[in-house]
């Protein structure tokens, strides 16, 4: 076992902890602090089978971004839609055998690498194009669009220029995840790839990553309109009326 | 008072987005309560030693209590969807009125203090310490946001400005540093009733005025019953409703619609106010001990139904968080909301807006009107922010926005939409929301007001609009102050009810 194969393998199993037990402590304190007050942005849905359309229409479609902002709705639809695609298509070097959708998923998710390298483009551009946007860019939001973008561009360099031994690297994952390790190819583009993708899993429970699970918990889009028909009280809240 | 020079903005054809203007609003600030104004209501005098640490821990505080709050540190991508959203960016060009940079104000020090990455690489995210120079900029630009919500409607995570701006001032306020205007009514709704102070004898001679004036326009004893126990209706309406032109006008169309409907009703002197500043402060407490003047004083009198005048936030304050704080409302299942729930009629939403009422009746066909006595008068709407973003009316999604329009519709001849983008849910702030309407803040009122401003010189352009109609006590004191900085004439503000007023038939003179 060469000393790169346990140095990734480590690497690996501290960035899966790292990623559940971080994502698990934020969801957690997101969903024991209260929202004492009815805060819907209206005109809101009135039933919780609307306000589960309205999430839906906002993880789906990005609802509220097409309203603001036509390019950036563009950009970053295009991004995240096309990551969907990809981790999806990866999910065949995590399963043997691969569950068929996957493999339909294959030919989609290969060029949707395209499509996720030129939404991450334009979304970075725009923060060099749009004064407004300029200002606010901080250096953090640089390094995760030019994280995002080398884990695109490492990606599609294997799969269209250097190609590295993709049996070996599943045979890599498969091994770490059954605990029966197995050598991990030393290519350096393979290499990169994955430290930046562990980087990626590291970073996501303390950084505005957290855009991901904290959509499902603001009280502004997961709150029915119902006011006036049910009473909403906090446990902190309820305690003043004793 | 004397405020500094400062240029109106021009109105220009189509909307224009600044480039950005660094501090070209920073020198705007309110006035600082005087230790008497904040020890009245609770809060620390002023300023003192150790405020960073009280600052910080009353943002854990809050942090813990609000999941809103909690969420909206966390999930911003910074991706400048709302940059372009606030009307105080839109009229001064100042990047930190950028909704997002507004938010981030404050975190930048959530980050410093309640995060892993500001903890150790403060730079790298932008976490900063609170200090004092920290505390000035939220001094300035939290009180430039009228927390109207307009960003919250564009943002993809929802993220609402206004729950962090309220936390912002709830926090500043817990250090000792409140905004004079909105702590010292808060003082006076405490101490007298209402937010304008008027004793119960003012307020008593001011009612017996308007039923001689309006007995003299009418030739019909119209009444303004003040403190009547049993009355089926206890309005509770904002106190500029009783001694401001031109909200006088719409206390005397409700007045007016009662009379014509045969509905007994009555005003409170311990409730004499719709206001409720405790929701511009973001202070819980606040805001409920406020609303539980309301319910005691429905409890005294014995009221049926209660019913709110033509205040935006009183409105969102009444619909959305009354039967949280108070047990106004249906659905709750302890002593103290089924105590309340017990009196009031279940036939009715409670608590009811006067458009609803109004509408209601309308429908019905229980009012006449001589629409043509509104000829004179070519109408818009102006959507006020809390009704529009902050509340509903009716039993559908949208009917704060179809309502009042149907009640224009059936008293008058002649109205107009301004354009999309700037009424419903997009609608903008008339730039005095928020607790910033106080004549320190003039300049920023003024810029605030410009994106409304360009959508009204529009259909007046086009249209000859004449009169912008709209159902909120700040707004109509907001624009009689900016529209002649504009060109516009003071009286083209109105209430929806000043307009029902004109035309509704209230039978043969006695």
């Amino acid at each position: 076992m060469s000393a790169l194969t346990i140095a990734y393998a480590l690497l690996f199993y501290a960035a899966t902890a790292i990623l559940v037990l971080g994502l698990g402590v934020k969801i957690r304190s997101y969903v024991h602090t209260p929202a004492p007050l009815k805060i819907p942005t209206t005109p809101a849905p009135v039933t919780r089978g609307g306000v589960a359309l309205r999430l839906v229409r906002e993880v789906v479609f990005f609802e509220s971004l097409f309203k603001s902002s036509k390019w950036t709705w563009l950009f970053g639809w295009m991004f995240h839609a096309a990551l969907l695609l990809v981790v999806l298509r990866h999910l065949r070097y995590f399963q043997q055998p691969v569950w068929t959708p996957v493999i339909w998923v294959q030919a989609f998710g290969t060029y949707a690498g395209f499509a996720m390298v030129a939404g991450l483009g334009g979304l970075w551009a725009r923060r060099f194009l749009v004064d407004r946007v300029r200002y606010i860019s901080t250096p953090s939001d640089h390094l995760h669009l030019a994280l995002l973008l080398a884990i695109g561009m490492s990606g599609l360099g294997m799969r269209f220029v250097a190609r590295t031994d993709i049996i070996a690297l599943k045979a890599f994952m498969l091994g770490l995840m059954r605990f029966d390790w197995q050598p991990l190819p030393a290519d350096p583009l393979l290499l990169l790839h994955l430290l930046l993708v562990a980087t990626l899993m590291v970073v996501f429970p303390i950084s505005k990553l957290l855009h991901a699970p904290g959509m499902f918990f603001s009280p502004t889009r997961n709150q029915s309109d119902n006011a006036r028909e049910a009473r909403h009280l906090a446990a902190w809240a309820a305690s003043l009326e004793k | 008072m004397a405020t500094a020079a400062f240029e109106t903005p021009k109105l220009k054809p189509y909307p224009v987005i600044p480039l950005v203007a660094e501090g070209a609003m920073a020198h705007s600030k309110p006035y600082v309560a005087s230790p008497q104004i904040q020890t009245a209501i609770g809060f620390p005098g002023e300023l003192t030693e150790g405020w960073e640490q009280r600052a910080i821990a009353k943002m854990g505080e809050l942090l813990d209590k609000y999941r809103s709050l909690r969420v909206y540190m966390d999930a911003c991508v910074h991706c400048g969807a709302c940059s372009d959203k606030c009307h105080y960016y839109l009229g001064t060009g100042d990047p930190k009125n950028m909704p997002v940079a507004r938010q981030d104000l404050m975190r930048s020090v959530y980050r410093r203090y309640f995060t892993f990455a500001g903890k150790h690489f403060p730079k790298l995210v932008g976490a900063v310490d609170m200090s004092k120079d920290v505390l000035d900029q939220w001094w300035s630009y939290f009180n430039q946001c009228s927390e109207c919500r307009r960003c919250s409607v564009f943002c993809p995570y929802g993220i609402d400005t206004a729950e962090v701006t309220m936390a912002a001032r709830e926090i500043m306020d817990a250090v000792g540093l409140g905004q004079k205007y909105a702590n010292e009514i808060i003082g006076k709704v405490h101490r007298i009733g209402n937010n304008l102070g008027i004793p119960e004898p003012a307020l008593a001679d001011t009612l017996a005025g308007l039923e001689e004036d309006t007995k003299e326009e009418t030739g019909v004893d119209v009444r303004f019953p003040l403190d009547v126990a049993g009355a089926e209706v206890l309005l509770i309406t904002p106190s500029a409703d009783f001694f401001s032109e031109p909200h006088v006008e719409s206390l005397i169309g409700y007045a007016k619609v009662f009379h014509a409907a045969g509905i007994t009703w009555t005003l409170s002197s311990k409730a004499s106010e719709a206001g409720n500043f405790g929701l511009f402060i973001g202070s819980y407490e606040q805001m409920r001990t406020i609303a539980l003047r309301i319910r005691e004083a429905a409890l005294e009198l014995g009221a049926r139904r209660i019913v709110v005048g033509e205040c935006g936030h009183a409105w969102r304050v009444a619909y959305s968080f009354w039967n949280t704080l108070a047990g106004i409302g249906a659905g709750g299942k302890d002593p103290f909301a089924i105590e309340l729930q017990r009196q009031l009629d279940p036939r009715y939403k409670q608590p009811t807006h006067i458009c609803e009422l109004t509408h209601d009746l309308i429908r019905r066909g229980a009012l006449k009107f001589d629409k043509e006595k509104n000829d004179d008068r070519i109408i818009t709407f102006h959507d006020s922010c809390n009704v529009a973003r902050g509340s509903r009316m009716g039993d559908a999604p949208g009917g704060q926005f179809t309502i009042p329009r149907e009640i224009i519709r059936a008293v008058a001849n002649h109205y107009h939409e301004m354009a999309p983008g700037t009424t419903h849910e997009a609608t903008f702030c008339c730039g005095g929301g928020g607790g910033l309407l106080t004549d320190d803040l003039l300049e920023l009122r003024v810029k605030g007001a410009l994106p409304r401003m360009e959508a009204l010189n529009n259909v007046v352009d086009r249209h000859g609009v004449n009169f912008m109609a709209t159902i909120c006590a700040i707004c109509k004191a907001q624009f009689t102050k900016v529209l002649p900085y504009y060109g516009f004439d003071m009286s083209m503000v109105g209430g929806v009810h000043q307009l029902v007023s004109k035309a509704i038939r209230l039978g043969q003179p006695h």
